[in-house]
């Protein structure tokens, strides 16, 4: 009864205060830069996540655009990804866009030879699932359940969502149907980048949901 | 929110700028053929360029350098998996629509190729694929941007293995940023016609204090602290062109670079990259080569 009661408070205060919570960037290569902008405009603490000690600071990771090929080489180059797995498997909440989705794939399709995922996120995802840039497209989508009107979307050179494994919900898909936009748990990924369109309201419901997290946390102590 | 957009739209401003920004902290790397690509690939280029010749080759050899056979970059295409970039002569529009038709993912307008018009650059608004040009002052670079430039490069000078051009073009736009942010808005109209560059454009940079779209740094990078140091300047990533397949090692090298990109701000990361690259290129000392053989110069 008391714990229900303090988890019940602890999310009332923190709906829409996100100050006391401490947001690592995965900050080898991408668009780091415009996810640290956006984290801090909805008042979050930001930390630039390359290195263990910094991970182990952190209430949760995001994992930026970028190229995933390049991603998964500099984190197995610089000893992340044993760390970032086991951060994934203890419940780190995570949030990937476009190449961070990849990197949350269990499984990815028509990866660069030898590229590796850090997985937990059980899904397959198509690496560049819409050809060259010249592909690339924005549209407005509908993310039920994560905000009530539609988000601009950019897909860059994106990755789509093939198959959802057990626990996982799929948030978005596009008119033809393919799936962009999937949760498990405290895991959030999705193919596009709400952070270069500077709208903060896809960073805003994963803040929520570690808000959450972190009161969880608290109230299982 | 405006009514929902069901149609989806390519080619757009922010499609264009978005795929430079994904490249950010990255590494582009010059190949000149389908061997190079995967070596390039599998050290961790954020992308390849497709050229016939590195810069250094093209010095050496002289004559007209321009847009590399269709069937070079098909095969770099089929080769590798990351995005790749082709480049331009200045002003050739034809050969941009060329590269466009071929689906290369980002076109350099370049000045290491010889230009093909003195007076106007390529109309890059024209396209759905997204340029990159070369700028060594903030007036020419607001002026690449005008013209539809999704990405700048500072542009040093190609092919010497020399970053002092490099330094010097990065440390001119920066420094010529924090000027234009200093000023008053009453300023901004003489410093709109100092720079030559459009009055909108002049106010929305000294506003934000940074240019609206990626700026990389190339020409003259040749070590993994020569990248590092680019990159502690304020550049958004790297071009790295004859500097790596001119090497001694060059799949050693180029994983080096990436690595000391990812970490340009650590010494001992720096270090440990700098180890047993065998011989960097050569090189020529930019003060060496006569002006009118300055690559830089070309750009208006």
């Amino acid at each position: 009864m008391s714990q229900t009661f303090l988890h019940h408070t602890a999310s009332l205060i923190v709906a829409g205060n996100f100050h006391h919570l401490r947001i690592g960037v995965l900050a080898f290569q991408g668009d780091v830069r415009e996810h640290i902008h956006v984290l801090e405009e909805l008042g979050a603490q930001v930390v630039k996540v390359r290195r263990p000690d910094e991970l182990a600071s952190v209430d949760a990771l995001v994992i930026p655009g970028g190229e995933s090929s390049v991603l998964d080489k500099l984190v197995r180059l610089f000893g992340m990804q044993q760390p970032l797995r086991e951060a994934i498997a203890s419940g780190l909440p995570v949030f990937g866009t476009c190449a961070g989705l990849i990197m949350m794939a269990d499984h990815i399709v028509d990866a660069i030879s030898e590229q590796e995922s850090l997985g937990g996120l059980h899904v397959d995802v198509r690496r560049n699932a819409f050809g060259t840039q010249i592909d690339s497209f924005e549209v407005d989508l509908e993310m039920p359940g994560v905000t009530a009107e539609p988000v601009p979307a950019t897909f860059i050179r994106a990755p789509i969502v093939e198959r959802v494994g057990e626990g996982v919900r799929v948030i978005s898909q596009l008119d033809d149907g393919r799936i962009v936009a999937v949760e498990q748990g405290y895991l959030l990924g999705i193919s596009f980048h709400p952070e270069v369109n500077g709208d903060t309201r896809v960073h805003e419901y994963f803040l929520g949901r570690v808000a959450q997290s972190v009161s969880e946390k608290k109230a299982s102590i | 929110m405006t009514e929902k957009n069901n149609a989806p739209l390519t080619g757009s401003n922010r499609v264009k700028r978005g795929l430079a920004e994904q490249l950010k902290g990255g590494v582009i790397m010059d190949v000149v053929n389908a061997e190079q690509a995967r070596i390039a690939e599998d050290a961790g280029a954020i992308a390849v360029m497709a050229l016939e010749r590195v810069p250094a080759d093209i010095r050496a050899q002289g004559g007209v350098a321009r847009m590399s056979d269709p069937d070079l970059i098909e095969g770099i295409q089929a080769a590798v998996k990351i995005p790749v970039m082709a480049k331009a002569r200045i002003g050739h529009f034809v050969e941009a629509q060329v590269l466009a038709e071929l689906n290369v993912d980002f076109i350099d307008e370049s000045e290491v190729l010889s230009p093909a018009d003195y007076i106007n650059h390529i109309d890059k608004w024209a396209f759905d694929v997204p340029f990159v040009c070369g700028a060594t002052n903030l007036g020419e670079a607001l002026r690449r941007i005008n013209e539809g430039a999704a990405m700048i490069r500072s542009k040093g000078e190609a092919g010497t293995g020399d970053v002092s051009e490099a330094t010097k073009h990065i440390r001119k736009i920066n420094s010529e940023l924090r000027w234009l942010s200093s000023m008053s808005k009453d300023e901004l109209y003489v410093a709109a016609k100092e720079l030559q560059a459009p009055y909108d454009l002049v106010v929305e940079v000294a506003a934000a204090g940074k240019l609206p779209v990626p700026m990389f740094t190339a020409g003259g990078v040749a070590t993994p602290a020569d990248a590092a140091m680019m990159l502690q300047l304020g550049a958004d990533g790297v071009f790295v062109g004859s500097g790596i397949f001119k090497s001694g090692e060059p799949a050693a090298r180029a994983k080096a670079i990436v690595k000391a990109a990812a970490f340009f701000d650590d010494p001992q990361v720096i270090v440990e990259t700098s180890r047993g690259l065998g011989e960097a290129m050569v090189g020529i000392n930019v003060s060496d080569i006569p002006a009118p053989h300055r690559l830089a110069d070309r750009g208006w």
